[in-house]
């Protein structure tokens, strides 16, 4: 009744290709975007912000670069955690030798960086393919961190190893560093995730993401259709990497403030992929309900036991996490294998027929 | 200059100045290579019969070794905790192919692929809940002495290990080859739907290969525990196993033995000759690497199938 798009007519190209071509649909986004930017903020506590809405804003922008390569390009990576990792060690390498630069064009210069190195391992995936391909990559996982853990001018020769986010201003306002409150790091990874989720979504929508769904499909005929594969894979591991590299900078600066290399270890690559997969691939929103799903249920689960007033000792309630999150995976891709991007286009299905199907 | 003696110099001199110690490398490189093919050979097994890349092995062969440790532990003789220990896998292949497999037939490689990983999950969380998570010692009574022969010092627990590898795959492959079950299962890895319209039945097959490969596990559990204890960190010997298997060909049994060869001797050679110039450590990343090397000049590895693509 609600969710209908009769009447609505489309009386120019520009109106017919715009992005949201349903009203419905443009005013729910312009909600979500209202209630993000203008309630959340303002209504959650430290906590919320930090444990819960600030790492899914950031892994929502890694899961949106891993869909680009994944899900639209079609080259299973498996080096999501070490391309953040690039990202990460490249912000704090540059931001505290050159502090004069400011943070933000620090972030894109890093996210360039992660490219150049996604690139370079891009690069065996024009011979290799499939799950070749997806393991070969953890040559990238497991090298990079190797070497960010090996060589101390990385960080700094640190003795401690580890990589801290240094205090660093926008416009007078604290954003990175002990001393930013979380409100304003919120609306860092807020404002970073929408604008290159818009990137992502017209990148997709456009000549680039086409030629990546072709090659997708089927490389060899894409080929004969005059898409160059080399081209057109290595810009795929580019604008992933630059995205997870981006999205990898933000975790240690506006969330977690200092991190070693194991926050970046091959367990986040697969929560990445999980994300994709369990929101749908090919789907930049499903990327984004999939990290808010992988986010909010191990903290949920973890909380559960005391929220019911079970007593279950640490180690145990641990393992049945363990179990629960396994079983909740493999139950999600048994129901809705193509994941809730699927599901949500089978709801808009049933309300545009609702409350009288035929 | 001083980088590259190091890098293409003095790892040979050294090799040339004692060729004892470069044959003890080596030896100890293939032997720990026969281990990491003990779980490849579980990946193969799977992914030939039913095209799902089954990441929990590792997990299912933690499972499997802390089942019989924990048998052991309550006093069950050693044959019958070995028996009752293959009826779990046993057990957890039906359990598998009755919960998931099924469902999932016909689905992309990847989401399958995905779904083992949860699998994974699910595996370290049950069995540590089952039986515990803090560290166990396997001893199932293998003598574990050096001894010399001709200067080069041997270990007896590794040659046992070798040897029980090879006996396992020589059964593989007479199981393979020769009965009426092995060749519905190479029926199967053939082409689904061609088995199944001559009468293959496509689950059972399943349950054996899964059976078959958690079997598999439980012996790579026994070496690897044996030797390094049983723990959390034994399910993570699945990642030791992914070049070797990538290198071998996903596809192929004798590919996952060469391929733990040459991975476990290239990662001590390297470890112990060029370790030094890079710092050490280098055994995360090396296999990786020099799989890596290998696949651009076979893309399917030293002896997977072929790949022929057609429009």
């Amino acid at each position: 009744m609600f969710y209908r798009e009769t009447g609505q007519f489309k009386t120019n190209y520009q109106k017919d290709q715009q992005v949201f071509p349903i009203a419905q649909d443009r005013v729910f986004v312009a909600l979500l975007l209202i209630v993000a930017f203008g309630v959340v903020p303002f209504v959650a506590n430290e906590y919320w912000l930090q444990a819960i809405l600030i790492p899914f804003l950031i892994f929502s922008l890694a899961a949106v670069g891993l869909n680009l390569l994944t899900g639209y390009a079609g080259q299973v990576s498996l080096g999501t955690g070490a391309f953040m990792a690039v990202g990460a060690y490249a912000t704090y390498k540059i931001t505290t030798n050159i502090p004069e630069i400011n943070i933000i064009i620090v972030f894109l210069l890093s996210g360039g960086i992660a490219a150049l190195v996604g690139i370079l391992f891009g690069l065996p995936s024009l011979r290799i393919k499939g799950f070749y391909l997806a393991v070969a990559t953890l040559a990238a996982q497991f090298f990079i961190l190797w070497l960010f853990n090996k060589v101390g001018w990385f960080y700094n020769d640190n003795p401690s190893g580890t990589i801290t986010a240094p205090p660093r201003t926008l416009f007078g306002i604290m954003i990175s560093g002990p001393r930013a409150t979380a409100e304003v790091r919120y609306f860092v990874a807020l404002i970073f995730l929408v604008g290159f989720t818009i990137v992502a979504k017209n990148i997709v929508r456009g000549r680039i993401g086409r030629s990546w769904m072709a090659i997708r499909d089927m490389d060899i005929a894409a080929e004969i259709i005059g898409i160059e594969p080399l081209k057109t894979k290595l810009m795929a591991f580019a604008v992933s990497s630059f995205y997870c590299g981006v999205a990898g900078a933000l975790s240690v600066f506006v969330w977690l403030g200092s991190a070693e290399t194991e926050a970046f270890d091959i367990f986040l690559s697969f929560q990445i992929l999980f994300m994709i997969i369990i929101g749908g691939l090919g789907s930049i929103m499903g990327s984004i309900v999939g990290a808010a799903f992988i986010t909010l249920v191990p903290i949920f689960l973890t909380n559960a036991p005391a929220l019911f007033g079970l007593p279950i000792s640490t180690d145990l309630s641990k393992h049945i996490e363990e179990i629960v999150f396994g079983g909740l995976i493999v139950y999600l891709l048994i129901v809705e294998p193509h994941g809730f991007a699927r599901l949500w286009q089978i709801g808009k299905e049933k309300l545009r027929q609702w409350p009288f199907p035929y | 200059m001083e980088l590259l003696n190091i890098l293409f110099v003095a790892p040979f001199l050294d090799m040339a100045d004692s060729p004892v110690f470069f044959a003890e490398v080596v030896i100890t490189g293939l032997l720990t290579g026969i281990m990491y093919s003990l779980v490849a050979l579980g990946f193969v097994l799977i992914f030939k019969a039913s095209g799902v890349f089954n990441f929990a092995q590792g997990a299912m062969v933690l499972f499997a070794a802390l089942t019989l440790v924990g048998l052991m532990e309550r006093g069950v003789p050693i044959p019958l905790a070995l028996v009752g220990t293959v009826l779990v896998m046993i057990a957890l292949a039906m359990l598998i192919e009755r919960m998931m497999l099924r469902h999932l037939v016909n689905q992309e490689g990847i989401i399958l692929f995905m779904a083992t990983i949860g699998l994974n999950f699910l595996l370290e969380g049950a069995g540590q809940i089952a039986w515990g998570s803090n560290v166990k010692v396997l001893d199932i009574g293998i003598p574990d002495q050096s001894f010399e022969v001709y200067g080069i010092l041997l270990n007896q627990f590794d040659l046992f290990a070798a040897g029980t590898g090879a006996v396992l795959v020589t059964t593989l492959a007479v199981f393979f080859q020769k009965t009426t079950i092995g060749r519905a299962l190479r029926a199967v890895a053939d082409d689904h739907q061609a088995a199944l319209s001559v009468g293959i039945p496509l689950k059972t097959i399943w349950v054996i290969v899964w059976s078959v490969s958690g079997i598999v596990a439980l012996v790579a559990g026994i070496m690897w525990g044996a030797k390094s204890g049983v723990q959390f960190s034994l399910s993570l010997i699945a990642l030791k196993a992914l070049p070797v298997l990538i290198l071998g060909g996903f596809t192929s049994v004798p590919g996952a033995i060469i391929g733990g060869l040459i991975i476990g001797v290239g990662e001590k050679i390297a470890e112990i000759y060029w370790g030094p110039a890079f710092g050490g450590a280098i055994e995360g990343w090396f296999a990786y690497m020099l799989a890596l090397a290998f696949l651009m000049f076979r893309p399917q590895g030293l002896f997977g199938e072929k790949i022929i693509e057609r429009v």
